[in-house]
């Protein structure tokens, strides 16, 4: 009994030391968020800086039209993305769950394959830019790689063929229902919280992607707030390897002070803060059931 | 006889309207996935801008030839592979090490409030972990240099021009990054042994330790070999965002940092070279979909369940 409550204790120690060690790196970027400038430039980053400020945070609100913007842009391709996406997906995944539909082992197939072979990004690259002219849109950052992975579809076709009960699809049938009005009015209520799951992943995968950014897009009309604090980044280092500042001019992106950098990536990672205890539940969820298959 | 005709008519009117559910879904996986497939034969062409890529002139394998004549072949492969060795060792052992703690903590309150910080990381954008990173090692005013080191009265170092401590900062982040993740796994998995097992070892006198390691561990072995079989199954392809955005792109640790994928980036967009782009892209496709039958394979003979076909 001593000995299981030693074990008890000692787990509490080393996973609680992990726990904080997970969070002090986040803590650094958010205490430099706050820290007065001339204090970093003096000190560096510090957990515990000598004066503090606000001054980022004003300048954002006050000068931060760029900000603003890719903050617009992150958000409505966050939210368009996952909507188109969840809807192709319940609708590929529909159909491979009918036991009576008659090509669900080559649709299974057609899309399972993607899994284990794929071209490569040059040849996407130029499809995309030479047939789609899709550099310099909105569309560049909702469409390639995100709005169909097999991975979300075979988790929601397992879910319609494992937690729905087939006698509920033929009551309908029996009632005079189509198949498009089984699918919107019988499938997807019920299918909510794998949908709640899979809307999370793609919704966190669409904010926080930065390639689609790096392929498609060099008119900062269309940075999301990743591609701008990635632009930032790489004008530091050009800066660092290139003594010569006019190069800083073609970066199109002014080099804000590190306070201001570190308040812009704080609002990168703001709103999976937020929502992130309210979901916490499904994305546990989705990392279970999802981990093998995946 | 007139009822199978309505049944069977009605059958192929429900084929096809599931058809139509299924075509937007199937379009855009023909754009977005099987039509670059058969774009890999830019690999064998000696692509030019003017000529497009049906009219460029065929090279046969002489892309191929010139890829593995560089160094840079074996340097990417190599870091592609190590890394990912070293990823699949350590993240494994620390994901199951932190899973059996986090199921002798008892408390579910704790656990799931652990649970949740440790799953944060994993959340961050490959940008932002950049940033949090550059916090830590830049020259000037980063933690390491400005602080740890100075009280420590060593010299500061400049961290994104040396390449020795870069493998392990690599499998730091890595960590940070996923352990969260992959202990939850784990912890599913631990959680699913019956409880009636420890009962009756704890009444035969077995010690924590001794469930731990003859109980805990010896159940875990299928879902540990799974996963393990399934990411050496990737072994191929590396995690872009890690050798991309946290060394910056710095050119100094390329022969720590290259992987095949920051390789192809860089062909394709700083270099312009299509075709040496396109032939490690297809030499990683091609590795790597061996690799997964391989993979699968083994796990169908082991484990049929958790196999993926």
């Amino acid at each position: 009994m001593t000995e299981s409550k030693a074990f008890n204790r000692v787990s509490t120690v080393i996973l609680t030391v992990l726990v904080v060690l997970a969070m002090l790196p986040i803590v650094l970027i958010v205490v430099a968020s706050f820290t007065a400038e001339t204090t970093l430039i003096r000190d560096g980053y510090r957990f515990m800086p000598k004066e503090l400020s606000l001054d980022a945070y004003y300048y954002m609100l006050k000068q931060g039209k760029i900000i603003l913007r890719s903050y617009g842009v992150s958000f409505l391709v966050t939210f368009g993305g996952t909507a188109v996406s969840v809807l192709l997906t319940t609708m590929l995944a529909y159909p491979m769950a009918r036991k009576a539909f008659k090509y669900r082992n080559l649709l299974a197939f057609f899309v399972f394959f993607t899994m284990l072979f794929n071209g490569g990004i040059v040849p996407s690259y130029i499809m995309w830019t030479r047939f789609f002219h899709i550099k310099d849109t909105i569309w560049a950052l909702m469409i390639p790689n995100y709005l169909v992975s097999a991975f979300n579809v075979i988790l929601v076709k397992n879910y319609f063929q494992n937690s729905i009960p087939d006698s509920l699809i033929e009551a309908a049938q029996l009632d005079g229902a189509s198949e498009f009005q089984i699918f919107v009015k019988v499938m997807l209520p019920l299918a909510v919280p794998t949908v709640a799951t899979i809307s999370l992943f793609t919704g966190i995968a669409y904010w926080n992607d930065w390639t689609n950014g790096l392929y498609y897009v060099n008119n900062e009309k269309f940075y999301s707030i990743q591609q701008l604090l990635m632009k930032i980044m790489s004008n530091i280092q050009a800066l660092r390897s290139n003594s010569n500042a006019s190069l800083l001019g073609t970066g199109a992106v002014d080099l804000p002070s590190t306070s201001v950098r570190m308040a812009m990536a704080v609002i990168g990672i703001l709103p999976i803060v937020i929502i992130y205890p309210f979901v916490q539940k499904y994305l546990v969820k989705g990392v279970i059931v999802g981990a093998v298959k995946g | 006889m007139e009822k199978t005709l309505v049944k069977s008519r009605k059958k192929r009117f429900s084929n096809l309207s599931l058809a139509l559910i299924a075509l937007p879904g199937v379009l855009y996986l023909i754009i977005n996935n099987y039509i670059p497939m058969f774009g890999v034969f830019l690999a064998f062409k000696k692509y030019s801008l003017k000529k497009g890529i049906f009219g460029s002139d065929w090279a046969g394998f002489d892309n191929f030839k010139f890829l593995f004549k560089t160094k840079d072949a074996f340097i990417m492969t190599r870091n592609t592979v190590l890394y990912n060795v070293a990823f699949i060792i350590i993240g494994t052992i620390v994901a199951i090490a932190v899973a059996v703690m986090m199921c002798e903590l008892g408390d579910k309150k704790r656990v799931k409030g652990f649970q949740a910080l440790l799953l944060l990381p994993n959340l961050l954008s490959w940008v932002v972990i950049g940033f949090i990173v550059y916090a830590f090692l830049n020259a000037d005013s980063g933690y390491l240099n400005n602080t740890v080191l100075r009280t420590l009265g060593i010299n500061p170092v400049s961290w994104y021009a040396t390449t020795g401590p870069w493998p392990a900062i690599l499998i730091i982040v890595f960590l940070w990054k996923n352990m969260g993740y992959q202990s939850i796994v784990y912890m599913a998995s631990i959680s699913g042994i019956d409880k009636s097992i420890y009962e009756a070892a704890a009444i035969d006198g077995a010690s924590k330790m001794k469930q731990i390691f003859k109980i805990t561990l010896p159940l875990l072995k299928p879902t540990v070999i799974t996963l393990v079989l399934m990411s050496i199954g990737r072994i191929f392809y590396s995690d872009f965002g890690l050798f991309y955005q946290v060394p910056q792109n710095s050119g100094a640790l390329f022969n720590v940092t290259q992987t095949i994928d920051t390789y192809v980036y860089r062909g394709l967009m700083e270099l312009n070279d299509v075709g040496m782009s396109a032939a490690a892209g297809l030499y990683q496709s091609f590795v790597g979909f061996v690799l997964v039958l391989i993979a699968n394979f083994t796990v169908r003979k082991i484990d049929p369940d958790n196999a993926l076909f």
